[in-house]
């Protein structure tokens, strides 16, 4: 069991690991001001006879720091947010050598179409496999999201990508895996009774295995 | 009318109290009997195999050959396998079905409908059972029918009946895609499914005129007329051909 | 302090010479109406828990028959075992009533209702059929929602977002008439709070006593206002949806379907629109209600109230132009994801004022631990939490990871039910006595808050954890994936701690019921409070009061150096205070 982000691996676990820890140690030491000045205030002011609390309306400029402070601190996150955000999902970020994908959401499963040997989505060679995805490690990957009946997410942890695929729009998603491996893809947005159990393994494997899984997956598609 | 019309409403009444009177025994007894084969002419299309690595349990089901998709499925023989075959007119009005015996079983093992084509008596009872122990969720979308969608995560049996004569409800597991099963909703019990030799058997039919309908899936519907009286046993072929 | 039994009222205001059915039932008195919201969403406050209890079953001894789950019908339950089609439709039920059954009127059925007119200085509400009808369009709208649970095919099933087309189209959900029936609830329920708003906003601009000028409102009030304002823009945008929703279930419209042309995200921009304002609906009654009683338990006027009624506004403002960050991996467009996180992390400074001015009236303060103010400190220790975890999915990048993930089940259990459940849990005791004429018991409020303090941390602070190891929400059985299987003892441990925390409502509800005929008397102030309520007698008569009382100040005058006594009532004339305008006078 862990007890921290699941394990990393595509290129976008560093920007955002890092972002949430960031955002982690900000809301830490603000959670833990509040939660000691509350109990300190709560065990040092509680009622003693004969004593009378003081009277005060406020102070302004306390009131400034403390409002002054979280407005910098979160239009700074939110710049700082933003620029990952657009290197992740801004509608220019996708690498142009990115490898096509595509994948089909269905109530309950994915179809993933490859692009066959040409390595072009939309031609002949074309084949779909049901709830795999085999992806080349190291190379920017472009899912093209597609939905038959209901929107489905797809979302896989380790490579902390998501996106909704929705029916009638054709959306856009990529990543690049680093680690070599067998990893989960589910669908993270409720389709449906079967919804939990609709989910593919996702192989990424070293680019002479993929291209040796893709022949094979090729010819068996076609025959 | 005459003389015919009184045995003929006499015997149906006679049928209708003895099927009241004994309920196990349906009007099969005595009755004339359609039977005949279902040929296929033309090249064995070659019918796409089905992964089922994502499901190991049902995948162990399959040690000798991979399965693959049922959607047409040619005996050895030369017949057709999953024809639904059943008497779509010529019924008397006044026909009344007996009550059906027990409930209709669709099971659901290796991740696969057994039997893929089959029918039920209007008001009979489908067993849907999971063999497996892995979710089906079992879709029925008929259109005269009530459409249910239910599911089952587990080993269990779950009862549906339907309300209205249907040919065919479709039936699908939307966790597996290639799972589908065809149902014939019937007010008669007048149907058969040709078999692995391709050959199907109507049996207990009243005197008449029948039109009797071939259904496949895939290659659609034919029909043929056939007359029968008393008890005699009369043939009636189909043959479909490769598209 | 003067103490008057509850039995020994004064003469009524006036004479009440109503029928049962008139003073009970279809009754118009604003006091009526809000007690009438309060025992109806505390009844919708427990289904919605039995079924949060149900889910909590399924996910924590997954596949194993539940106990008394045999009552349960073939189609939701066999031999007890929960099946998917019911999980998801327990998980829809339980967020439709707590969201829109329990915790909205609870906050603004019952107390925009009971505390206005009485907070300030009136007889009733600006229309008060038109309240009425509020309540029983509400009453309406809860009856639709219940009885769809027994409907074939059972209750809706998408979600209590009910993103489009899985709830447009029957044939994709499994449902059919409960689908529908959730549509017409909400159309009712909408026309409930449109009614509601429409009141509340009318009475506070029209209706203040001489002398309550807008600054000297309680907070409770002015967050009650904002909220009102909020619902009346928002609620319509709600039934527009609804009422376009039905007509894709039953007419044949496809307007969110798109395999005939619809468009699947208006839908969800529809209900953000109105749902992001409903979150803060949701929240800032609790905020007024609750610095209300943290300056009466701490004996010590508000710290920085400006600040607290501009930060209200900032807070309904913002809840505006935020409805986006609901929708960050839709597939809308990237860029507009970026303008929505910038405003929704600024929506974090208005509330860090609020806190550190909660903080503020504490410190150096006179803290009486009474039950509705350790709830109040509560409210304010777990509000920070669900306030900071939200800084998380605000930021886009990290939104990609937590979204739809139990993380986000935590944050937002750690606003309604930290946040606005124990606002009530500290408001319901506090203002009971003047609903009433009884106190709840004080030792009972003790045993409950502390119980329901550590159930609920032991139930949704697990949240996190696993959210952060990626589960996502809403899952039947999360053991299907594999790196999910590890956090089945979590699961098991938030399974029985919410069991638990069930079972501690009891001793509320139990305390509730007990404490209407076995109370202790309160008399008139029982909380030595400063606000208007307080001048009344206890319960409140029917039209409060005979002739409306003048304000000279502010509501949070306590320990002032003026008077000996730690609180300083609104309608005290201090020899220095001069008459309010006689302008304002006339008007009464």
């Amino acid at each position: 069991m862990r007890w921290w982000l699941p394990l990393k691996a595509s290129t976008f676990t560093g920007p955002i690991d890092g972002l949430f820890l960031a955002i982690l140690i900000i809301t830490g030491i603000a959670f833990v001001l509040v939660e000691v000045g509350l109990l300190w205030f709560v065990v040092k002011y509680r009622q003693r006879p004969g004593r009378k609390a003081f009277y005060t309306h406020g102070s302004t400029r306390a009131e400034v720091i403390w409002t002054v402070i979280p407005a910098v601190t979160m239009v700074a996150l939110g710049l700082i947010s933003n620029h990952y955000w657009v290197e992740i999902k801004g509608r220019n970020s996708i690498p142009p050598n990115a490898y096509p994908i595509g994948i089909h959401a269905k109530q309950f499963e994915w179809q993933v179409t490859y692009p066959g040997p040409d390595g072009k989505l939309g031609t002949s060679d074309d084949f779909t496999v049901r709830n795999q995805l085999h992806v080349p490690v190291g190379r920017p990957i472009v899912v093209a999201l597609s939905s038959e009946d209901v929107i489905h997410s797809f979302y896989v942890p380790q490579f902390r990508v998501r996106q909704d695929a929705v029916p009638g729009m054709d959306i856009k998603a990529w990543f690049q895996a680093t680690v070599p491996g067998t990893y989960e893809l589910g669908c993270s947005q409720l389709c449906g009774l079967g919804h939990y159990r609709m989910r593919a393994q996702v192989f990424v494997q070293t680019q002479e295995d993929y291209d040796a899984w893709m022949k094979q997956a090729a010819q068996e598609a076609s025959s | 009318m005459g003389k015919l019309g009184v045995v003929a409403a006499t015997g149906v009444a006679m049928l209708t109290l003895a099927g009241w009177m004994r309920p196990p025994l349906p009007a099969a007894q005595g009755g004339a009997t359609i039977s005949g084969k279902v040929k296929f002419t033309g090249a064995k299309p070659a019918m796409p195999k089905i992964d089922m690595s994502e499901e190991p349990k049902c995948k162990a089901k399959y040690t000798a050959a991979p399965p693959t998709d049922e959607a047409v499925v040619v005996n050895a023989n030369g017949t057709l396998d999953n024809v639904f075959v059943y008497v779509k007119s010529g019924l008397p009005a006044s026909y009344k079905a007996p009550a059906p015996a027990g409930p209709v079983t669709l099971d659901q093992d290796g991740c696969r409908y057994h039997p893929h084509v089959f029918g039920i008596l209007v008001g009979q009872a489908l067993a849907i059972k999971n063999s497996d122990g892995i979710l089906h969720n079992i879709k029925a979308k008929g259109t005269k029918n009530r459409p249910f969608n239910i599911s089952q995560p587990t080993t269990m049996t779950s009862e549906r009946t339907f309300t209205a004569p249907e040919v065919m409800v479709p039936l699908e597991c939307n966790v597996h895609g290639w799972m589908h099963a065809w149902l014939g909703v019937l007010p008669h019990p007048f149907f058969s499914v040709s078999g692995s030799d391709g050959s199907f058997t109507i049996k207990g039919l009243p005197p008449g005129t029948y039109t009797v309908e071939a259904w496949h899936e895939k290659y659609g519907a034919q029909t043929a007329t056939v007359t029968v009286a008393g008890s005699e046993t009369k043939t009636a072929d189909f043959s479909f051909a490769a598209k | 302090m003067t103490t008057v039994a509850a039995t020994s009222h004064p003469a009524p205001a006036h004479h009440d010479d109503r029928s049962f059915l008139r003073k009970y039932v279809f009754s118009t008195d604003h006091k009526i109406i809000g007690i009438q919201f309060l025992f109806v969403s505390l009844f919708f406050l427990l289904v919605g828990g039995l079924l949060a209890m149900q889910m909590r079953w399924q996910l924590g001894f997954p596949g194993k028959p539940m106990p008394g789950g045999g009552v349960l019908p073939e189609t939701m339950a066999p031999g007890g075992v929960i099946l998917p089609e019911y999980y998801i439709q327990l998980l829809t039920m339980h967020g439709t009533f707590m969201v829109f059954f329990a915790i909205m009127p609870l906050l603004v059925g019952v107390y925009a209702n009971f505390l206005i007119p009485l907070k300030i200085g009136t007889h009733d509400m600006a229309f008060p059929r038109i309240n009425m009808w509020s309540f029983w369009s509400f009453f309406a709208a809860g009856l639709v929602m219940l009885s769809s649970l027994f409907v074939p095919d059972g209750a809706a099933r998408a979600g209590w977002t009910m993103y489009a087309p899985l709830s447009a189209r029957h044939d994709l959900s499994g449902a059919s008439f409960g689908q529908e029936l959730w549509s017409v609830s909400i159309i009712l329920v909408g026309l409930s709070s449109i009614l509601g708003s429409l009141n509340y906003i009318t009475t506070v601009i029209n209706n203040r006593a001489p002398g309550m000028t807008w600054f000297r409102l309680p907070l409770s009030v002015w967050s009650l206002f904002i909220t009102a304002i909020l619902g009346l823009l928002a609620l319509p945008v709600l039934s527009g949806a609804a009422i376009m929703l039905l007509f894709d279930q039953i007419i044949g419209t496809h307007f969110f379907d798109p395999a005939a042309g619809g468009q699947a995200l208006l839908w969800q921009h529809l209900f953000w629109f109105f749902g992001h304002p409903e979150v803060y609906i949701l929240i800032l009654p609790a905020m007024g209600m609750v610095s209300d009683i943290i300056a009466n338990g701490s004996r010590k006027p508000i710290f920085g109230y400006h600040s607290m009624v501009f930060a209200i506004v900032a807070i309904a403002f913002l809840g505006w132009i935020v409805w986006g960050h609901h929708m960050f991996v839709s597939g809308m467009n990237p860029t507009l994801g970026s303008s929505f996180m910038v405003s929704t992390l600024v929506i974090a400074v208005p509330s860090a004022v609020k806190t550190f001015n909660w903080m503020g009236t504490m410190w150096r303060g006179n803290i009486k631990f009474t039950v509705p103010m350790l709830n109040a400190i509560a409210f304010v220790a777990m509000f920070v939490i669900g306030g900071l975890s939200g800084i998380f999915m605000a930021a886009t990048p990290v939104d990609m990871q937590i979204h739809d993930t139990y993380f986000i089940v935590a944050h937002l259990h750690y606003v309604l039910f930290g946040g606005s459940l124990f606002a009530l849990f500290a408001a319901i005791p506090y203002w009971y006595p003047k609903m009433f004429g009884r106190m709840m018991s004080e030792r009972w409020g003790k045993v409950h808050f502390w119980l329901t303090f550590v159930f609920y941390n032991c139930t949704f602070f697990p949240m996190h954890i696993t959210g952060m190891g990626g589960e996502m929400r809403r899952l039947y059985d999360p053991n299907q994936y594999t790196f999910l299987q590890p956090y089945q003892p979590i699961r098991v441990f938030i399974s029985i701690s919410a069991f638990l925390l069930f079972a501690t409502q009891i001793i509320f509800f139990v305390n509730f019921w007990w404490s209407l005929k076995r109370g202790k008397p309160s008399g008139l102030n029982p909380w030595q409070d400063n606000g208007l309520e307080w001048t009344l007698p206890s319960p409140a008569p029917h039209g409060n009061w005979e002739r409306v009382p003048t304000v000279y100040r502010g509501p949070y005058e306590f320990s002032s150096p003026q008077v000996p006594e730690d609180y300083l009532p609104q309608t005290r004339k201090l020899p220095s205070d001069r008459e309010p305008a006689a302008a304002s006078a006339a008007r009464h």
